[in-house]
């Protein structure tokens, strides 16, 4: 084996293996489960750095392993799919810093731990698929390894959602399996090509095309939380705090959209789905879902549920972003993968943060809290700014994209929708801010424990991703800023 | 480096002197009789044996057939028609090595699970186990009926071990059987009345379509259908797979169903291949989408674990037969034909798995109610983790075997326009899903009391740990076994015919 296949393979190890060792280890040890943790973390970080350095000098990562004749495990780092996975390895090493932190006490953590490493897992083999089979086997993979993760608490409550939860992914796996063998008897095997494959067999049944097209999308789709199908997220958020974050700002979620980027740019390919006329249609989706789950985020009064429908709008963007064609608008969908990870995982730690602290997990009870809890909350605002579109924090570098993509492809009804999203965010998060920062308390808060507000590993992911975040925004033309690699990204997509 | 070379060709040519395929038969068949001679600790030390000496036995084989292609033996130097023949080609080695991993699972649970002096069960499962040999490797009508009937006569000794409701479950398993055998029986008769032969290489030569040939396959094709459980024929195994002691039921659900399976597609592109028509192909495609509904929604109704693995025995059982007429509509049929080895393997592994974790449940609870199971907390969780791998196969998600199988009879189907078929085989997916996460679920919710029971013996957690992490990765070894399979397999096409020449060699 090579030494550019060693390298994607050790980039799976380096959490499957942590996660299998994690799940044979004793409750009672702590320090070596965290160690194990962390130095899979590092290591995964470290080897996505030298992959990327790769695919900017263009060298060509690829691994393929036959396993029936016809069918093959394809993996690949491209520049797509090392945006993904950067996310999700930074990502990953806040969350887990954080997770340690937030279960401090709780029991069956070798088990959480395990199943978390083995979903980060199942999340870098999607993005580093090279082709539909190996993106369909990890999408599977992260269903089954996620369900672990969101009955954890084992309440009924918990058990509920998890049922709800796989009735939707895997039926959505299923429709996504079946759209993947329609287009393999159509069109033959294919990799992710940028839809050269496509282009050069695409001349047979239109209607089966388009069929498996809106089956695949469906399939992803329900990951992405797209309206109607995004019925599972709110309910998965009986969830703890950190499978909340990962489920939202990386893994499940994010996956749905990466697949939605990859069906339409590597699997048709962008002049083909066009020719198809499926590109509209999408766009209308993603609006309504935008629309629907911002109006929807108005009247929760749990936080988390208001910041899951948030998320239901939020990833919409992504999918509006490419179903718009052109290069800006691509570029904005794209980047907003990373920036909407970095805000919504801050936003998530807080809420995290303030119910484990201060068992407060409802709007109405946060008056006053910025003052009990400053850090948290300015992470918080910071976030919530962002997600409103507000610079200089990342929102409004991919609302600016998505907008001028818009114009660019003569849409200006996608503007119309930015604004109204933009407008909607504000409705829901400024009450937040507001009540935090300008209104007295009802009671008294818990005292503090100590000279932090909370246990330092929960305070500081949250305010090193927001940090993250505007400088994703202050920096966003830096060579190693999110939005560069989009435009790359673009690029490589419209040449 | 030369040298090392010479060293290899030497060691393989020395490997395949050795005649591997009879002593896969005659290890566990001797292990069987001299544990007879002596009590229980001689019985399981044979027994335990028996079983490492089969495995070195299937090794040599699988290393003969990798290297020299199919193997043919002549018994006592008697060609046929005169004499009686073994056959060992990849389909029959990839047999041998998933009763091998199965069966020594199967063997080291047992040191756990009978703690209690239970004298029978070593005999009886080398019975059992040679005569699965005996069928994989069978070249001659009459041999595999003497070793069709050993297997069930084994099977049904075995599951009457468990005393109580067991005794009535393994009479009705063994009215069955001997109804299905006496078919067998007449239905070879018929054939040998017509051909005057019973060598199966031979038959295919001399089989001609005609009403002995037609009758006397139909009568086998129904024997074989009963005892491999297909639906509506399956009435007799939930009982008696349930019943039994949970080794027994890992090793009848995973093993011995599948042997007339394997005889049936054998029979099929082999002997039969004259008469083998469209009609009884789509009768099979219908009765396997039978048994994938029913045997489901049976599963999802139980309340009883172990009842709920049998269901799905049956119910997986029918994906097999939908093989055989996607396989004569398909452009490409050898990778179908490779993809229901493959999902059969896969299975056994996934099934013995299964039932062998339900057994360390038992074991810990006393009972198998679904219902209660969450209370019982931290003893379980090895259990549930097993059965949790061996659902991923179940349920044909990736990286099993039965994944791979999956995408392949989904992809055959929709190529051939049935798209009836496809629906189910999805449906298939999704209902194993719900029977899986109904027993999944109990591993989650926080026991009522600290039960501190005693630990459960290591043999009862982690074998079944690791055949069930094996059938969850099958899929990952797909490609080696698709290599083995080769050699010898049949040829679906005209330009891949070519008249296979038969070696024969000499039993010392």
């Amino acid at each position: 084996m090579e030494l550019d296949e060693l390298v994607l393979l050790a980039t799976l190890l380096s959490s499957l293996l942590p996660g299998v060792l994690i799940f044979i280890l004793p409750e009672a040890r702590v320090g070596l489960r965290t160690t194990l943790n962390l130095v899979g973390a590092t290591a995964k970080l470290a080897l996505i750095g030298l992959m990327m350095r790769g695919v900017l000098r263009q060298v060509q990562y690829d691994l393929t392993i036959p396993l029936l004749p016809g069918q093959d495990l394809v993996l690949r780092a491209d520049a797509l799919a090392m945006l993904f996975v950067s996310l999700s390895a930074i990502l990953w090493f806040c969350t887990t810093v954080y997770a340690i932190s937030y279960l401090e006490v709780a029991p069956h953590r070798s088990r959480f731990f395990g199943f978390f490493s083995l979903c980060v897992t199942a999340t870098v083999g999607i993005a580093l698929a090279g082709n539909l089979l190996t993106f369909i086997i990890f999408y599977e993979m992260l269903t089954l390894t996620t369900y672990p993760l969101v009955v954890h608490e084992g309440t009924e409550k918990a058990l509920r959602a998890g049922r709800i939860y796989l009735a939707y992914t895997i039926a959505g796996g299923a429709a996504l399996l079946l759209g993947a063998i329609l287009l393999h008897v159509e069109i033959g095997p294919s990799t992710f090509d940028g839809g050269a494959t496509m282009a050069a067999r695409g001349a047979v049944s239109r209607t089966t095309l388009i069929a498996a097209f809106v089956l695949m999308i469906g399939g992803v789709g329900v990951k992405a939380a797209l309206v109607p199908l995004h019925g599972w997220l709110p309910q998965a958020m009986v969830a703890p705090a950190p499978v909340s974050a990962l489920l939202h700002a990386v893994a499940v979620v994010k996956a749905g959209a990466f697949g939605i980027v990859r069906i339409l740019y590597d699997v048709y390919g962008i002049q083909f789905s066009a020719s198809l006329g499926v590109m509209f249609p999408l766009a209308v989706l993603a609006s309504i879902t935008i629309i629907y789950g911002s109006v929807r985020a108005l009247f929760q009064d749990d936080l988390k549920r208001r910041l899951a429908y948030s998320t239901v709008s939020q990833v919409a963007y992504i999918a509006l972003g490419v179903s718009v064609a052109g290069p800006s608008a691509t570029v904005g969908g794209v980047v907003h993968l990373v920036h909407q990870g970095l805000m919504k995982i801050t936003l998530f730690f807080c809420a995290g943060n303030l119910a484990e602290t201060l068992r407060v997990t409802k709007v109405n009870q946060l008056n006053g809290v910025g003052w009990r809890m400053p850090g948290t909350m300015i992470a918080f605002t910071i976030a919530a700014m962002g997600m409103m579109g507000t610079p200089p924090v990342a929102g409004f570098v991919s609302k600016w994209f998505l907008g001028r993509g818009a114009l660019e492809a003569n849409q200006p009804w996608v503007l119309l929708i930015l604004a109204a999203s933009s407008l909607l965010n504000a409705a829901y998060f400024l009450p937040v801010i507001y009540r935090a920062w300008f209104q007295t308390p009802h009671g008294e808060w818990p005292a503090k424990s100590g000279i932090w507000e909370t246990r330092w590993g929960l305070l500081f992911p949250p305010l090193v991703t927001a940090l993250l975040a505007v400088i994703a925004g202050l920096l966003a033309d830096a060579p190693f800023s999110p939005l560069r690699w989009a435009k790359l990204i673009a690029e490589r997509a419209y040449l | 480096m030369l040298g090392a070379l010479a060293a290899l060709e030497s060691w393989k040519r020395d490997i395949s002197s050795v005649s591997w395929a009879i002593w896969t038969i005659m290890v566990p068949l001797s292990a069987a009789l001299v544990g007879l001679l002596g009590g229980v600790r001689l019985r399981q030390v044979v027994g335990l044996l028996g079983t490492f000496g089969t495995v070195v036995a299937v090794l040599g084989l699988t290393i003969t057939v990798s290297y020299h292609g199919p193997q043919s033996l002549a018994i006592g130097g008697w060609t046929p028609p005169l004499g009686i023949a073994l056959q060992a080609d990849g389909l029959t080695v990839v047999m041998l090595i998933m009763s091998s991993v199965v069966g020594t699972t199967a063997s080291c649970f047992a040191i756990g699970y009978f703690t209690d002096d239970q004298p029978y069960f070593w005999p009886l499962w080398m019975l059992l186990w040679s005569g699965l040999h005996g069928l994989f490797l069978a070249s001659d009508a009459f041999n595999l009926y003497v070793t069709l009937e050993l297997l069930s006569l084994s099977s049904v000794a075995l599951v009457a071990l468990a005393g109580g409701s067991a005794i009535f479950a393994a009479l009705r398993y063994l009215l069955v059987s001997l109804f299905a055998s006496m078919m067998f029986l007449l239905g070879v008769a018929l054939l040998y009345a017509q051909y005057l032969t019973l060598d199966l290489s031979l038959l295919a030569e001399r089989m001609e379509p005609g009403w002995p040939a037609g009758v006397g396959g139909a009568l086998i094709l129904f024997s074989l259908l009963t005892k491999t459980a297909l639906f509506p024929l399956h009435f007799w195994l939930p009982a008696a797979h349930a019943s039994a002691p949970s080794p027994v039921s890992a090793l009848l659900s995973a093993l011995v169903v599948k042997a007339p399976f394997y005889l049936v597609l054998r029979g099929w592109y082999g002997s039969f291949s004259a008469i083998t028509s469209p009609s009884a192909e789509h009768l099979m495609a219908w009765l396997g989408m039978g048994a994938i509904l029913w045997g489901s929604w049976q599963a999802i109704r139980q309340e009883r674990l172990k009842l709920l693995i049998a269901y799905s025995t049956v119910a997986q059982l029918g994906y097999l037969f939908l093989a055989f007429s996607l396989i004569r509509v398909s452009s490409e049929s050898e990778p179908v034909w490779k993809g229901v080895v493959l999902f059969a393997v896969s299975h056994a592994f996934a099934k013995g798995a299964m039932f062998l974790a339900a057994g360390s449940i038992q074991t810990a609870c006393g009972h198998d109610n679904l219902a209660t199971l969450h209370e019982h907390g931290a003893p379980l969780s090895l259990p549930l983790m097993t059965i949790g791998l061996a659902s991923v196969a179940l349920m044909g998600l990736p990286p099993s075997g039965a994944f791979l199988a999956k995408w392949l009879l989904l992809q055959e189907s929709i190529r051939a326009g049935q798209f009836l078929m496809a629906g189910v085989i999805l449906s298939g997916g999704l209902l194993a899903a719900v029977y899986s996460f109904r027993i999944l679920q109990n591993a989650f919710p926080a026991p009522r009391e600290e039960t501190v029971k005693s630990p459960l013996h290591p043999m009862l957690l982690w074998p079944p740990l690791l055949l069930a992490l094996l059938a969850s990765l099958l899929g990952l070894m797909a490609h080696p076994l698709s290599e083995l399979l080769e050699h010898g397999r049949p040829r679906f096409s005209v330009e891949e015919s070519r008249a296979t020449a038969i070696e024969f060699s000499e039993f010392p």
